[in-house]
């Protein structure tokens, strides 16, 4: 097999890079291979990583990644490309690298330099979710017509409330 | 059938034709997106996990200025028509009417529509915060869409991270989560065939343009929504500036377009503005592409003083009432076959028109 650059040299170096789930193979001689920052060993590169090189090994870590998954939502990678829609928040960790390549290309810029945002103090939180589970109790216990425990539960979220 | 008079102002506020440039400008509309923390996004979430969304809005609604008063609509549980309206009015888009193709409406959709701000609930994001102002008003939008932002985010915790900001569904949307888009009429560029360099340059300044829909609409009327393309890297204030800048810029562009029609082809502009305007008051029976064009036609005349009737307020108005749902409204169905629309179409508009005449002596 000849080198896919100089079509001289035999090939010895075998790329395989991964484009939107298509695999293309580069077949590249030693001499070609090195010219562009291919290293064929296991040493740190002597010369500055190409192009090529970012873009197989990019292209490479996309292709491994799809299988990624979000431990939060359970969204993969994968789902992620076929739907252009993230699962949840912890996406954004669970895919980091290959979300903060996207928003550099897409925006110019992975940093937010808008308005900040602090959460809500917990214990609001903590009260607005006891109202949340407070009334869903209430809601089962009219349905199931258990009116005393619903009373009660009434005067308890309003109780929450104030 | 969903009774409009029980919202405020319908929700239509924003056609007031009051604001900046009004009749080039109709509307200027901003939006937030945010999601809750703690749940997954809206198309991956249960069915349960959008109703405890809907849940937490609801009960900070008491707790929020911008949202008091407002009306909580559940759109899942309207009838298509009744969607069809609402998204006619541009309160909810395609996708949380569920009008969009093999997406059925989700459990959990919802419309908070208050007097200044309306809030979109499990669209594609959990909530879509947004605030329409008639005319080019970009600032007074943002200033609403930021006041309920403020409160709302006391009480409801945002998904949020320091380097990426607001995180959204869609990675186009993260950081500001900010949509600030105008919908601006520009019949003089497109007259002159000056509107393609205009919409080519827009991309250029980091905007871009859709029809009167909004995303994947068609241009129709010689209406455009211009709006930013990115949301991240800059903060909200350069976003709407740059946009703010573009717009009057193209706004400038339309009126010496106008001119040179006027310079050029004057009798021929006003003889086909002329003519838009006798169609419309007369015409049996008006497509809805028709409708629009000459109604496109009419607001040239008007903001050209060739007209000093109708106002830009029912000019608005027409825009909404000849679209398909508020057409059958009108005729009291709830569907129309085409051919019934257009001479329903036509009926509503010469009533509206000659009330207009009538009003204006």
């Amino acid at each position: 097999m000849v080198c896919d650059s100089c079509r001289e040299r035999d090939a010895v170096v075998h790329l395989t890079q991964v484009v939107d789930g298509t695999v293309t193979q580069v077949h590249l001689c030693e001499k070609c291979a090195a010219d562009k920052g291919v290293e064929t060993t296991v040493a740190a590169p002597k010369t500055p990583l190409t192009s090529l090189l970012q873009t197989v090994q990019q292209q490479l870590a996309v292709g491994s990644s799809d299988q990624a998954r979000c431990t939060f939502c359970q969204a993969t990678y994968k789902d992620f490309r076929a739907s252009g829609r993230l699962g949840c928040a912890r996406c954004y960790s669970a895919f980091e690298p290959q979300l903060r390549d996207l928003l550099q290309r897409v925006h110019g810029s992975t940093r937010h330099t808008g308005r900040q945002y602090a959460p809500p103090a917990p214990d609001e939180l903590q009260r607005a979710s006891t109202v949340l589970e407070l009334r869903e109790q209430l809601r089962r216990a009219i349905e199931l017509e258990h009116f005393e425990q619903a009373a009660r539960l009434r005067d308890q979220l309003k109780e929450v409330a104030e | 059938m969903i009774d409009f008079s029980l919202l405020p102002d319908g929700g239509t506020r924003w056609l007031d034709g009051s604001g900046e440039h009004p009749e080039v400008v109709l509307s200027t509309r901003v939006r937030l997106a945010r999601n809750v923390e703690g749940f997954a996004f809206t198309s991956r979430a249960r069915d349960g996990e959008r109703l405890r969304v809907l849940g937490q809005l609801r009960d900070a609604m008491p707790k929020v200025a911008s949202l008091k008063g407002g009306v909580i609509l559940r759109v899942d549980e309207l009838a298509t028509p009744d969607r069809q309206l609402l998204h006619e009015r541009h309160l909810v888009s395609r996708e949380l009417a569920g009008l969009d193709g093999t997406l059925a409406v989700r459990t959990g959709a919802a419309l908070v529509l208050a007097d200044e701000v309306s809030v979109m609930v499990n669209e594609e994001d959990h909530l879509r915060l947004q605030a329409m102002r008639s005319g080019f008003d970009p600032l007074g939008a943002f200033g609403a869409a930021t006041a309920l932002d403020d409160e709302l985010g006391r009480h409801v915790p945002y998904a949020w991270q320091g380097e990426f900001g607001f995180l959204t569904a869609c990675p186009t949307n993260t950081g500001t989560g900010l949509r600030a888009s105008v919908l601006i009429h520009l019949p003089g560029l497109v007259l002159t065939k000056e509107i393609s360099k205009v919409l080519a340059g827009l991309q250029q300044m980091g905007l871009t343009y859709r029809g009167l829909y909004g995303e994947g609409s068609e241009v129709v009327g010689n209406y455009f929504q211009i709006s930013n393309q990115t949301t991240l890297g800059k903060s909200e204030v350069e976003l709407l500036d740059q946009l703010s800048r573009v717009v009057r810029h193209v706004v400038e562009r339309e009126e010496e377009a106008r001119h040179v029609l006027l310079r050029d082809a004057g009798y021929i502009i006003e003889d086909k503005l002329w003519r838009a305007y006798g169609t419309l008051r007369y015409a049996r029976s008006l497509t809805f592409d028709e409708a629009m064009n000459y109604l496109s036609g009419v607001r040239l005349a008007l903001s050209l003083k060739l007209l000093s009737s109708p106002s830009v307020y029912t000019l608005n108005k027409l825009l909404i009432h000849c679209q398909a749902a508020h057409v059958a409204q009108y005729d009291g169905r709830a569907t129309l076959s085409d051919g019934d629309a257009s001479v329903a179409r036509a009926r509503f508009v010469r009533d509206a028109l000659a009330a207009d005449v009538g009003s204006h002596g």
